[in-house]
């Protein structure tokens, strides 16, 4: 009897017989007899759980192993401390087998913790009103850009450099459909070039929105402030969109509070693992007056019959199960566990913790790229100040280096840029965290120099 | 929680006056932030380096620190601890939505996708030392094919609604590349889940709404009136949302075909279908599986979950990049494909979900899914039984895995359906799936899924007579229900009105 089934085949039979039907197959007149499937399905026989363990076990061994690995890898997931604690409440039943909260009055618990995650998005970015989590960074990244194009009632998307790539493949793939055109910002040295900026706000078509990333995908500090102050000036009413780290923002000036309309970005700092890419989760904050304008779902304070406090989902009327065709986006899911995470996250670090989160991230990168800098033939790519990660320029192949020093030391010493751009395939991209001690930062300019011996 | 089961079995109803009362309002971790207090200790700072605020511009540089809790770690715990008590979860009793597959959550699945060398990988290692999730990635796209009946499976789309997405993107770069510029319509029963329109509009495709007969199933004649040479495609649910196998899907899908339009089918009910059928066999060009609906992962409290989205030959040369190609005993991601639609997922999908999607398929094997499907099929149909004479049902034939009843009744006696969902939470139990589908008046879709057993099915289809005979006897019970549960009936109209959607400190200017 298979384990997950709620009655066996001979209690099968008396189900049917109180149905009234003479057998099973009688329940399916319905299906075409032409349609039928002949035989069992063409998959490999079941496993009791000792069977699982050993095969899923072997496929899990075939990986490089994350406890005895050092990694500075980055590029959109980082390796940042989770508390114990984040793991145990994620794994209560209650929280990680419950189902959304429409049935609210059951359901305080995790409408309580939407609640609170709105609090913590609202106050690291500086705006009114945030949405209950998206499915992660990029998704989100598209759906700002949405909501400014049904705001402005324009196409024209102006996006910076330091996007990742690969958020700006979702974007590409996304927003192509809906007719919106997105123009590249020019760089300076890996960031905004705010004279073009500037020139591209103020002539041709208004923009709908400005996109760019804090940090930006190489680590570079943007000048958010000034592209801030630009899009006000010349911007005639074009939306900056921001999409920030979120740890980074117990340390870095609130993008709200620097002109941006929408701040969104992706939770996986926020204590969850990498887990090959995902699930993680997105953010969503906007102004208090696009409020009817957001995806995904929301939750509001409210009372109970007898006055007390709880919380419910609202603005549903926004949402496909009620607009339908006319809905402000066709979110369904979002990234409630996730989002569970964040919280509990944020409330372990609180704000000094996550300052200092941030503020090791600074650190320790910044004193890994000036040992590196002292290994012969590696240079920094890039000029300025930048935020947890950096690209240095190597006098070999990064990816081949990577490979022989992961071979030599056990150590993951970074993401290979020619992942992105075929031509830089001498640029490293190297992430340290709080999590990375000075004797593992040692290791990895160690084994660098070794490797380039 | 209430203690109603006793009650509930020796035919009582739970008590009317809140049990509950002397709990207050729901409080939130800031309203145990204490200044000074923390939860966690990051190592001490090992290298020698300026202070951050030293090597970030002062522009860039917060001035005042964000309003996060200060609270220690046991607060933490209790305060959390505290809320989940306030949820119903699957792990504790039935939930009986209808197109949720609101189905257990096998804990070894939880166990596979902690193992460090599957849940804690970073997406950019090399691919070398990447070999043993690539070939599990793998293995799940070939094995969710076979059970679809496609040729192939992208698993990129983080959930339902997303694999909607995929297939419409999907549908627009085949037509793209046909040449057949003025196929812009997508036909759809009215009878469909909100998320089909909505997903068809942000592919900027024009959605057609057919209406469905009697049965919510599509109408042939009707939908030959509207085929036309703008037709794209068209977006099918099979079972239908009210539970029913559309008999006709494949002279539906044949006629589509006929005027190169494409059959797109919404798999969120494809817990009815696992070795009965498989949509490649009737003529679907894509359909999305729900991995936290069918393939038993969490819902999480509203996600995440994933919607891999299966294809026929057609569509196969437009799937979104990278994909996973097998090259001998290695596995390698591959983005050089020429039609692509490009890139869908920042990485490879919810990998994380589906790690544990296939330990399931893995752990059930064909008899199993098999097995689960027909299980599904039969508590349904049996819980329809029971609960027709209460709340009848909406078409009188053996349904699929869910069913679909008509609360109309209930309205002579001034209780509306809404109002014995909010009297089943008092029963213990969360209640279906309200007022949907719209063709239905007054709906409840119920599916028990085939986890539960005959003992659970007889208990829910006991609560709803109980609370029938209320609706006749005492219908200020059910109108003002709930009464035991942690909070009563919520003002869902004032959080409208109000729109209080953050925590603000006491005392501030928007408190």
């Amino acid at each position: 009897m298979v384990r997950y089934i709620g009655h066996t085949p001979e209690e099968e039979a008396s189900l049917l017989a109180a149905i009234g039907a003479p057998d099973f197959e009688s329940l399916l007149e319905q299906v075409p007899a032409g349609l039928r499937i002949e035989g069992p399905l063409d998959l490999p026989p079941a496993m009791s759980e000792v069977e699982l363990r050993r095969f899923l076990g072997g496929l899990a061994a075939r990986n490089y192993d994350p406890n005895r690995t050092v990694s500075f890898l980055g590029a959109g997931m980082y390796d940042h401390a989770v508390p114990a604690a984040v793991d145990h409440l994620a794994l209560r039943p209650e929280f990680y087998t419950a189902y959304t909260p429409y049935q609210a009055e059951v359901a305080q618990g995790t409408l309580a913790v939407i609640l609170e995650f709105q609090t913590m998005i609202c106050e690291l970015t500086g705006l009114d009103v945030a949405n209950a989590s998206m499915y992660e960074g990029a998704s989100a990244a598209a759906e700002a850009l949405l909501l400014a194009h049904g705001a402005t009632g324009r196409g024209r998307i102006l996006v910076a450099g330091g996007v990742s790539p690969r958020v700006r493949g979702v974007l590409d793939t996304l927003l192509s459909s809906v007719g919106l055109a997105i123009e590249e910002l020019p760089s300076d040295d890996g960031r905004v070039d705010l004279s073009s900026l500037r020139r591209l706000l103020g002539n041709g078509e208004p923009a709908a929105a400005v996109l760019v990333q804090q940090p930006g995908f190489l680590g570079l500090l943007e000048p958010l402030g000034e592209i801030g102050s630009l899009c006000a000036a010349h911007g005639r009413g074009a939306h900056l969109v921001a999409s920030a780290d979120p740890l980074s923002l117990g340390l870095l000036a609130a993008p709200g509070r620097l002109g941006a309309t929408t701040v969104v970005g992706d939770l996986q700092p926020l204590g969850i693992p990498p887990q090959f890419g995902g699930p993680s989760g997105g953010y969503f904050a906007s102004r208090r007056e696009h409020i009817r304008r957001m995806p995904g779902r929301i939750a509001a304070e409210t009372v109970d019959s007898l006055g007390r406090r709880g919380y419910t989902l609202t603005l549903q009327t926004r949402e496909q199960h009620i607009r339908r065709e006319k809905a402000t986006s066709n979110i369904c899911t979002n990234s409630g566990l996730m989002a569970l995470r964040a919280c509990v996250y944020l409330s372990l670090l609180g704000p000094r913790g996550l300052h200092e989160a941030a503020a090791q991230c600074v650190q320790r990168s910044h004193y890994a790229l000036a040992q590196l800098e002292q290994v012969a033939g590696v240079q920094r790519a890039h000029g300025g100040p930048f935020f947890r990660e950096f690209a240095v320029r190597l006098p070999v192949p990064a990816e081949a280096l990577v490979a022989r020093i992961h071979e030599q030391a056990g150590i993951l010493a970074g993401v290979p840029l020619s992942r992105f751009v075929a031509a830089r395939d001498r640029d490293l991209l190297v992430a340290v965290t709080e999590k990375r001690s000075k004797a593992e930062i040692d290791a990895l300019v160690a084994a660098v120099r070794q490797a380039l011996a | 929680m209430s203690a109603v089961d006793h009650e509930a079995s020796a035919g009582g109803s739970p008590a009317q006056a809140s049990t509950a009362s002397c709990q207050g309002s729901v409080d939130l971790i800031f309203d145990r932030s204490r200044p000074g207090h923390r939860g966690y200790l990051l190592p001490s700072l090992d290298v020698p380096a300026p202070d951050a605020e030293d090597l970030v511009p002062d522009t860039l540089l917060r001035k005042t620190p964000p309003g996060l809790p200060e609270v220690t770690e046991p607060e933490v715990v209790r305060h959390y601890v505290g809320l989940s008590t306030m949820n119903h979860h699957v792990d504790r009793d039935l939930y009986p939505l209808g197109s949720c597959t609101m189905k257990y959550n096998p804990k070894i699945n939880e166990d596979i996708a902690r193992l460090p060398g599957l849940g804690a990988l970073h997406p950019d290692a090399p691919a070398a030392l990447s070999q043993g999730m690539l070939e599990l990635l793998w293995r799940c796209e070939q094995e969710l094919a076979r059970i679809l009946g496609l040729v192939a499976v992208s698993l990129h789309p983080s959930a339902g609604a997303q694999g909607e997405l995929l297939g419409m993107l999907l549908f627009r770069a085949y037509h793209r590349h046909h040449g057949n510029d003025g196929k812009r319509t997508i036909l759809i029963p009215d009878s469909a889940h909100g998320t089909n329109p909505a997903s068809v509009v942000m592919c900027g495709f024009t959605p057609r709404q057919m209406p469905s007969r009697g049965d919510g199933r599509v109408d042939l004649d009707r939908l030959a009136e509207a085929i036309g040479p703008d037709t794209a495609g068209v977006m099918i649910t099979n079972p239908n949302t009210l539970g029913l196998f559309e008999k006709d899907f494949a002279a539906v899908a044949e006629r589509v075909h006929a005027v190169d339009g494409l059959v797109y089918m919404d798999g969120a009910n494809l817990n009815a279908l696992m070795g009965i059928v498989r949509p490649g066999d009737m003529g679907v060009d894509a359909v999305h599986a729900n991995l936290h609906k069918t393939f038993s992962t969490p819902h999480g409290g509203g996600g995440p979950g994933a919607g891999p989205v299966g294809v026929s030959q057609r569509l196969e040369p437009f799937l979104p990049v990278p994909l996973i190609e097998r090259r001998g005993e290695r596995f390698e991601l591959v983005s050089d494909r020429p039609h692509t639609i490009g890139r869908l997922h920042p990485y490879y999908g919810n990998a994380g979900v589906i790690v544990r999607a296939y330990a399931y398929i893995r752990s059930l094997g064909p008899d199993g899914l098999a097995a689960v499907s027909r299980a599904a099929i039969v508590n349904a149909n049996y819980l329809m039984k029971q609960v027709d004479p209460v709340f009848p049902v909406a078409k009188r034939e053996a349904c699929m895995h869910e069913f679909v009843s008509s609360l109309a009744w209930t309205r002579e006696h001034g209780v509306k359906n809404i109002d014995v969902a909010k009297r089943l939470l008092d029963y213990g139990f969360h209640a279906p799936t309200v007022s949907f589908p719209l063709i239905v008046p007054d709906a409840f879709m119920i599916e028990p899924t085939e986890t539960e057993t005959r003992a659970t099915l007889d208990r829910f289809a006991q609560a709803l007579a109980l609370i029938a005979r209320e609706v006749r006897e005492e219908p200020q019970v059910v109108q003002g229900a709930p009464h035991t549960t942690r909070v009563s009936r919520l003002d869902e109209a004032g959080a409208a009105r109000h729109l209080k959607v953050r925590w603000t400190p006491p005392g501030s200017s928007d408190a």
